[in-house]
């Protein structure tokens, strides 16, 4: 599911069956019809088309915001678990810090001053998702560290900046690679909805978020122009929550076993 | 108990700092000043002079730590300044007027949420792979995958403009002022419903997850075992032993999700129309009414600060372990 989604992002302009952004002054606001399978918006334009389109921007917000997040959560997070102390103590309340603002508000408050584009919304959504990344990465690293590998890259020698990203990094990769994927529909759902107040990517850039934003005014005559957008973000965001699921599970098929079994057993 | 609460609270105050802290740099260091947006991008002689005189009258022209002293002393007078839109009403009564509708709306879905997650947690995690926990399951991941705003603008669709039973904006009718009483009341419940609803559907997943989660985890447990082979009813083990222990974690995760929640009114209040702080809050992002920003920020960070504090010393009172282990200096 996930792959389909991203080659019918990457494929866009070629199975796209109309200019995501050539007005049609004759037909709009039509319903779905053989022409125009998911209707047509307040300009006429293709709705499928422009979902196409679209997918390409909520995908590659997705994937460049969470990798800013995972880069800076796992610095952070390194730096604290691996040196404890003041540091650890210092991060650690900075992350207190940020998780005490609401996202959205924060995320608002800074667009006011900048001119959304593709990239702020990117580096915004980054920078405000690496706490939960920080806190996976430091609570690796402090029990990693105890390790007798860790202790003898120490002891031969190797430095810390060695040790941190040759040693323990590949053996605490596994809880990050789970909160990354399901990173990614959480980076999805926050752009569609800044989008969706019309502070995310600007019009006439489709995003799933924008197009649902232009529903909102259509919503006494065009119910597709909301209805499928919509369907799409949730379709994205399931499946990206589903594979990150199957990872952990994969990763660490302990538990589920485990309490499947004292279950049966209580039985 | 007392000792534990007042070391929570003094760790909190370098938070609080840290909150003006965060909403000033945040504002200040964005490019692009309020006084710009005032005066428009334009370059003349007299704009120039406009310019400066509006830096002085903001005292944008002095230094950062000058200026960030000037802003929070007069925070701790409880002075958010004025609103740079065209009425100027001071910046704590534009928020206290929206205050109260935002809160009413968290605290209804934080109850409703609470209400029906908890029974249907305990149920799937006692039922484990049963119809009734595959289908809950569903609901969690769908619930999770929904956007709020789409939800609403479905919800719109179906209840307001197909079969109009509900009103889709505001919080009253235009004819409200002509109502009686109890037709008063009435209709201001009918404006709330469809928010409420939207708000409450991807909490509920989330939390019915959680408690089910953590439901799992207390059924193992060997006092649970023991319970068993005391021979008490299931019913008691259950309803008694485990769920009280499993309600633990919860009261933690219920104070982690508030930003959460809070900033989900900000979608919920635009879309419905719901003069709140969520509202405000865009409102003053288009207008760039940057105290009315700075205002917000440091009123709803503190809001959920102090919700956190409230999560962690009701922890603290439900579960004697944690106050033990704080005394002996491990968390």
């Amino acid at each position: 599911m996930v792959v389909i989604l991203v080659l019918l992002a990457v494929l866009a302009p070629g199975i796209a069956p109309w200019d995501p952004n050539r007005p049609d002054v004759r037909k709009i606001l039509d319903g779905p019809s053989k022409l125009h399978p998911l209707g047509t918006d307040q300009l006429g334009r293709d709705v499928l088309s422009r979902m196409l389109y679209g997918a390409r921007v909520s995908l590659a917000v997705g994937f460049v915001s969470v990798g800013i997040a995972t880069l800076i959560g796992i610095m952070l997070g390194a730096l604290a678990g691996y040196h404890g102390g003041t540091i650890d103590a210092m991060v650690m309340r900075l992350v207190d810090l940020m998780l005490v603002f609401p996202r959205l508000f924060l995320l608002l408050a800074v667009l006011a001053f900048l001119r959304p584009s593709i990239w702020t919304i990117m580096a915004v959504i980054g920078l405000t998702g690496w706490m939960s990344v920080a806190r996976l990465v430091r609570a690796e690293f402090l029990s990693l560290k105890e390790r007798e590998f860790v202790l003898w890259s120490q002891s031969i020698g190797a430095s810390s900046y060695r040790t941190i990203w040759r040693h323990i990094l590949p053996n605490a990769i596994g809880p990050v690679l789970v909160a990354m994927t399901l990173g990614i529909p959480a980076a999805i759902l926050t752009e569609s909805g800044l989008s969706f107040l019309g502070l995310g990517v600007q019009p006439p850039h489709a995003t799933w978020g924008n197009i649902l934003n232009e529903g909102k005014d259509a919503i006494e005559i065009g119910w597709w122009l909301s209805a499928y957008p919509g369907l799409a973000i949730l379709v994205t965001v399931l499946s990206y929550n589903l594979l990150g699921e199957g990872i952990r599970d994969a990763l660490d098929p302990r538990l589920r076993q485990s309490i499947g079994r004292i279950v049966s057993r209580a039985r | 108990m007392f000792g534990y609460a007042l070391r929570r609270l003094i760790l909190a105050i370098p938070l609080l700092i840290g909150i003006t802290f965060i909403s000033f740099l945040v504002i200040h260091l964005a490019p692009g000043e309020p006084v710009e947006t005032t005066v428009g991008e334009s370059s003349t002689q007299s704009d120039a002079k406009l310019r400066e005189r509006l830096r002085e009258i903001y005292g944008l022209d002095k230094p950062l730590h000058v200026q960030y002293w000037n802003w929070v002393t007069r925070l701790a007078r409880l002075d958010f300044g004025r609103s740079f839109s065209p009425d100027a009403r001071p910046v704590l009564q534009k928020i206290g007027e929206r205050l109260p509708i935002t809160l009413l709306l968290n605290i209804v879905e934080l109850l409703i949420i609470v209400t029906l997650a908890i029974p249907i947690g305990v149920l799937s995690a006692t039922r484990q792979y049963s119809t009734f926990d595959k289908i809950t399951t569903v609901f969690v991941f769908v619930g999770f995958a929904t956007p709020d705003f789409w939800l609403a603008l479905m919800l719109m669709i179906v209840f307001g403009v197909q079969l109009g039973w509900l009103p889709i904006s505001g919080l009253r009718s235009p004819t409200w002022e002509y109502l009686a009483f109890w037709k008063q009341q009435w209709d201001f419940l009918a404006h709330l419903v469809l928010p409420i609803l939207v708000a409450t559907f991807g909490g509920l997943a989330g939390f019915s997850r959680y408690m089910r989660q953590s439901m799992l985890e207390v059924v193992r447990q060997d006092y649970i075992q023991s319970a068993r082979a005391k021979g008490l009813p299931e019913r008691v083990v259950i309803g008694k032993h485990a769920l009280r222990n499993a309600l633990l974690p919860i009261v933690t995760v219920l104070g982690l999700s508030l930003p959460g929640l809070i900033g989900g009114s900000v979608i919920v209040e635009s879309i419905f129309a719901i003069p709140g702080m969520g509202q405000l809050m865009v409102q003053a992002v288009f207008e760039r009414d940057y105290p009315v920003i700075m205002g917000n920020l440091v009123i709803v960070a503190t809001l959920t600060l102090v919700a956190n504090l409230i999560a962690d010393l009701t922890y603290s009172l439900v579960d004697p372990r944690i106050r033990v282990a704080a005394r002996r200096g491990r968390r």
